[in-house]
């Protein structure tokens, strides 16, 4: 029963709770939205032990939708994928309680599109048909879009239509791409189907079409996660937008665009993605990512601005790991996913705290603040060294990894992508540096609150995540070895096959 | 049932709904001769026109329901679920306009009872139109469409911006219905034919695919559909007529001639022209320019009304795409489209009407500010109209695109299917400005909002509307499977099969 129906209780009952939220008096809506958010939580937790590490879907469910097309209903989750929802639906509790006195206009509209927000996320994590997975990666677009253009910053506006219509222009060249591999399989099968896994068991050599449509994807996903040439739109949405959505927009919908890649992109034209030519540009693209994002992040003056360049370089990381094709380095970009997600969540969460406190992103606003606010103090040294991938955080685990993993298959770029982390140390240091140590030479800042309760039980789960997976990433690195050992087979036979039969 | 054309009696039976919708015609025309002074005469005769209405829809899903076909030699009158289906629209769009009429025209002091007249002998032009299987019925159809509409744009006496447009509808489409009769001069000369049948027998048996004056006239019926459907190069008279129409006028106009003029453009290629290659070039072509020019275009206006406008040139570029493709599964794919735009654009439509300032001609996008404030329900509406427009996931806007996709994919036109998503995205540049003016922007002016009237029926039209654009968006299956059941006669069917485990559909044809 519970394995049948859970992933269907995940997608509708935020969007349910949602449209509770709009129901209730608009005090009432935060409260609402965190004890619906938290009922999610509880209903996803039991994923984590009823999970069987095999390499398989599991949790499956398969009904007809609009079957004239061959479009169906199917949900299920592996593991990749049980990490990225884990990881939606513990962050989406905390986005919440931050939000409590951030958000002070229009609360119950905020909290429904958090919650569909939520429905959004998961669907694109379990979706196992294409059409559903193109339905939800649209889907919560709205969401966010709404969320950046009310209650973001002074360049909203800006930030949401770019936002919106990056991923718009993306995504419809997706669109027509699936389109065309449906239609490429049902020549050669006689079945019209959008279901992965039948895509996937009949792809055959594609001819020549199938570098485009692997174009059409990697645009998509690459815009997404950010790549390198296509990723001015974060640093304006990230900026722009308000606390929760920052932190979900880092540590969820990025994951998207990586997921993207391991779910659709490589399995399905694994001949093309492994093409010298590709294999090099990615690399490259990636590289320039990890060095770009950090160099750039060296230099603002705007926290919120240098969390979001850093996610540029993480990312980077991980599209490296995902393209090394080792099993270190794909685990490693799985690590370097969910750790990104907390330690960039848990920052942007304290640089909205220090925000509210002094209205202010500048990191020269502050400087000092290690006496007047210990705890906050602490609290973000400890993230900013996660975040730099200090040992014994979680942030070591996953780049370790990555390198280890790259090394054998592209060492030269192991190499250059091991100075990533001597970069983030570069502009994380000197900004924690001037925003906490440094003299207190602001007035303003000698009077500042130090962390709420509520905001210590925003941070305080983050953080023994934090230290958790530092210290013993065991459990979660053996329940997504199976799948991240049956993703490179598949990937490297189907890669060979192709190249064979071609 | 089979109907033999050439016996009168079936010939009647044929045209019921025809004939039911002139009966109604007339009996509002001596309704508005004998009370034609208040406002309580103008909503009698609405209550009549919505009877009549009510009355031709059941005649057309009578002869649907008992599946009736012709029988005998080619007639002037096709008799297909494809007609019927179309009927059907037609009759809904004059009815939701009827509905969003009745507060419109009091409040805008336009007491002229004719005005239902007029929308009742344009909607059985439309119905002619796509019934016809002859292209002189087509054109007589397409007349008195065209006649009773010109008359529709003008109704409004005391605005100058209401009589420029409609003289300038007027000499325009006088002008296209001379390059549509001569087209069909053209053809007659080549084939001997006006019978769409016989034109495609005639074509196939005498080897005329390559014939210039075929070509010619064929080219002439293209130009004479082009200016009614407003693809570009010939749209411009579109953004300056709807700018100038009534409001209610302006959406029937951009849902119902536009619908009624592709449904009988794709009866005429698939019919008559099917073995004749060029025009797949030339709507191609059409197809393309359509798309880029009105999403271009619609880019730079400030106006809702004038967005709305350009908006509808775009979307009859994505039509133009189902009907380059021709197949079954692209007339299947307009049918499916025609609903979901009719909807769409038939409340966007009335929201704005609702907005009531003399025709609403200088209402800019940024003058809804604030709306989700002040009227939640209203901004909620109009933002899902936006949203399914664009073509987004979750709306009967996105199945339609989707569907015309697919029959473009199938058909391997690749390349126009990647245009139409790149013009969507373009599209968003102008359809969100609507919604981030209303979500995201202050209000212009204290109580800028506190004249919005919408009605008790229109706000009827509008949620209807809403909820089936939701509805469809996400269980479009039975519209799917009518719009592909309606279509089976054009074309061969792609190569394409449902997937095996398909569920019992007893009710999906509803016989």
């Amino acid at each position: 029963m519970y394995r049948q129906w859970v992933l269907t209780a995940l997608l509708a009952w935020p969007v349910l709770a949602g449209l509770g939220v709009l129901l209730v008096p608009a005090r009432w809506a935060k409260h609402v939205a965190f004890a619906a958010s938290l009922v999610e939580f509880a209903l996803s937790v039991p994923l984590w032990w009823t999970f069987a590490p095999d390499g398989g879907v599991q949790f499956f469910l398969d009904v007809p939708w609009i079957p004239t097309w061959g479009i169906r209903y199917t949900v299920g989750l592996d593991g990749i994928s049980l990490f990225m929802v884990l990881l939606t639906t513990f962050l989406v509790p905390l986005s919440v309680l931050g939000s409590y006195t951030y958000i002070t206009t229009r609360e119950r509209g905020f909290y429904a599109l958090l919650l569909v927000l939520t429905s959004g996320m998961i669907g694109v994590f379990v979706a196992l048909d294409l059409f559903l997975f193109y339905v939800m990666w649209e889907v919560m677009l709205i969401p966010m879009y709404f969320i950046i253009g009310v209650w973001g910053g002074e360049r909203r506006l800006y930030a949401a239509i770019k936002f919106f219509v990056y991923t718009f222009f993306g995504s419809l060249l997706m669109l027509v791409a699936i389109l065309a591999l449906v239609y490429a399989v049902a020549q050669r099968t006689g079945v019209y189907s959008f279901s992965y896994a039948h895509l996937l068991a009949h792809l055959g050599g594609l001819g020549p079409i199938a570098f485009w449509l692997f174009g059409a994807f990697f645009l998509a996903f690459a815009i997404k996660v950010p790549m390198f040439p296509l990723h001015t739109w974060l640093p304006d949405a990230h900026v722009e937008a308000p606390t929760a959505g920052s932190v979900l927009l880092a540590a969820i919908l990025l994951k998207m665009g990586t997921y993207g890649f391991l779910r659709f992109a490589l399995p399905l034209f694994p001949a093309v993605a492994l093409h010298p030519a590709v294999q090099q540009v990615v690399v490259a693209l990636s590289l320039i990512g990890i060095v770009y994002g950090g160099l750039v992040a060296m230099v603002q003056p705007d926290f919120k601005k240098l969390i979001a360049y850093s996610s540029v370089a993480h990312l980077g990381f991980v599209m490296l790991g995902i393209w090394a094709l080792t099993l270190q380095s794909v685990q490693g970009a799985l690590m370097v996913m969910i750790n990104h997600g907390i330690s960039t969540g848990a920052l942007f969460f304290l640089a909205g705290m220090l925000y509210e406190r002094r209205h202010s992103r500048l990191i020269e606003s502050f400087g000092g603040i290690a006496k007047v606010v210990p705890l906050l103090a602490a609290l973000l040294t400890i993230v900013s060294l996660s975040s730099i991938g200090l040992p014994a955080t979680n942030g070591f685990v996953g780049e370790f990894l990555v390198l280890l993993g790259t090394f054998r298959t592209y060492p030269l770029a192991a190499v250059i992508a091991a100075t990533g982390v001597i970069i983030a140390a570069m502009y994380l240091l000197p900004a924690l540096q001037r925003v906490i140590y440094n003299p207190l030479d602001q007035p303003t800042n000698e009077q500042l609150p130090d962390l709420s309760a509520r905001e210590l039980a925003v941070l305080v789960p983050l953080l023994a995540c934090i230290v958790w997976i530092g210290v013993y990433p065991q459990p979660i690195l053996r329940r997504m070895e199976p799948t991240a050992r049956h993703f490179i087979q598949t990937v490297r036979l189907n890669a060979a096959a192709f190249t064979a039969a071609r | 049932m089979n109907l033999d054309l050439a016996r009168s009696g079936d010939l009647l039976q044929a045209l019921l709904p025809e004939v039911v919708l002139t009966a109604a015609g007339l009996a509002v025309l001596l309704v508005t001769a004998w009370r034609h002074r208040t406002a309580t005469d103008l909503r009698i005769a609405a209550w009549v026109t919505l009877v009549g209405l009510a009355a031709a829809a059941a005649a057309a899903w009578w002869l649907w329901w008992r599946t009736a076909r012709a029988t005998g030699a080619p007639a002037m009158i096709a008799l297909d679920d494809f007609r019927f289906v179309a009927d059907w629209l037609f009759l809904g769009i004059a009815g939701l306009t009827v509905l969003v009429s009745f507060d419109y025209l009091e409040r805008e002091q336009l007491l002229a009872p004719e005005y239902y007249v007029l929308l009742l002998f344009a909607t059985l032009g439309m119905m002619l139109m796509v019934g016809g299987d002859d292209l002189m019925v087509v054109f007589l159809g397409l007349e008195l469409m065209s006649v009773s509409v010109y008359a529709l744009a003008g109704i409004n006496r005391h605005s100058a911006a209401a009589a420029e447009a409609a003289l300038k509808y007027f000499l325009l489409g006088a002008f296209a219905s001379g390059f549509l009769l001569y087209g069909i001069a053209l053809v007659y000369g080549a084939t001997a034919a006006t019978n769409l049948t016989q034109i495609g027998i005639q074509v196939r048996t005498l080897g005329l695919e390559h014939s210039p004056m075929l070509s010619i006239g064929l080219g002439l019926l293209l130009v004479g559909f082009g200016f009614k459907v407003a693809a570009v190069p010939f749209h411009m008279w579109a953004p300056d007529v709807y700018d100038g129409s009534p409001t209610p006028v302006a959406g029937f106009m951009a849902t119902g001639v536009k619908a009624a003029a592709f449904a009988a453009l794709f009866r005429v290629l698939a019919e008559a022209f099917a073995g004749v290659a060029t025009w797949q070039a030339i709507v191609w072509w059409l197809a393309v320019a359509t798309m880029v020019a009105g999403n271009l275009i619609a880019l730079a206006q400030r106006t809702v009304k004038r967005m709305l406008a350009y908006s509808s040139i775009a979307h009859a570029g994505y039509l133009l795409v189902a009907v380059a493709v021709g197949t079954s599964a692209g007339s299947a794919a307009l049918l499916f489209y025609l609903v979901a735009y009719a909807l769409m654009t038939l409340s966007a439509f009335a929201l704005l009407a609702a907005k009531g300032r003399d025709g609403e001609r200088d209402v800019l996008i940024d003058d809804l500010g604030g709306l989700s404030q002040r009227r939640p329900w209203l901004a909620g509406a109009l933002a899902i109209c936006m949203l399914s427009l664009l073509g987004f996931p979750g709306t009967a806007g996105f199945i339609g695109k989707w569907y015309i996709l697919v029959a473009a994919t199938a058909t391997g036109h690749l390349l126009l299917a990647a245009i139409l998503v790149l013009t969507s995205v373009v599209s968003a540049g102008y359809y969100l400005p609507v919604i981030m003016a209303m979500y995201m922007k202050p209000e212009p002016s204290e109580q800028a909002h506190a004249g919005m009237r919408l009605g008790r029926l229109g706000g009827a039209v509008v949620a209807v509307s809403v909820a089936g654009l939701l509805f469809f968006g996400i269980r479009p299956n039975r519209l799917l499977d009518l719009a592909k059941t309606s279509s089976e006669g054009f074309g061969a069917a792609p190569a394409v099969t449902a997937p095996a485990p398909a569920p019992p559909t007893p009710t999906s044809t509803g016989r």
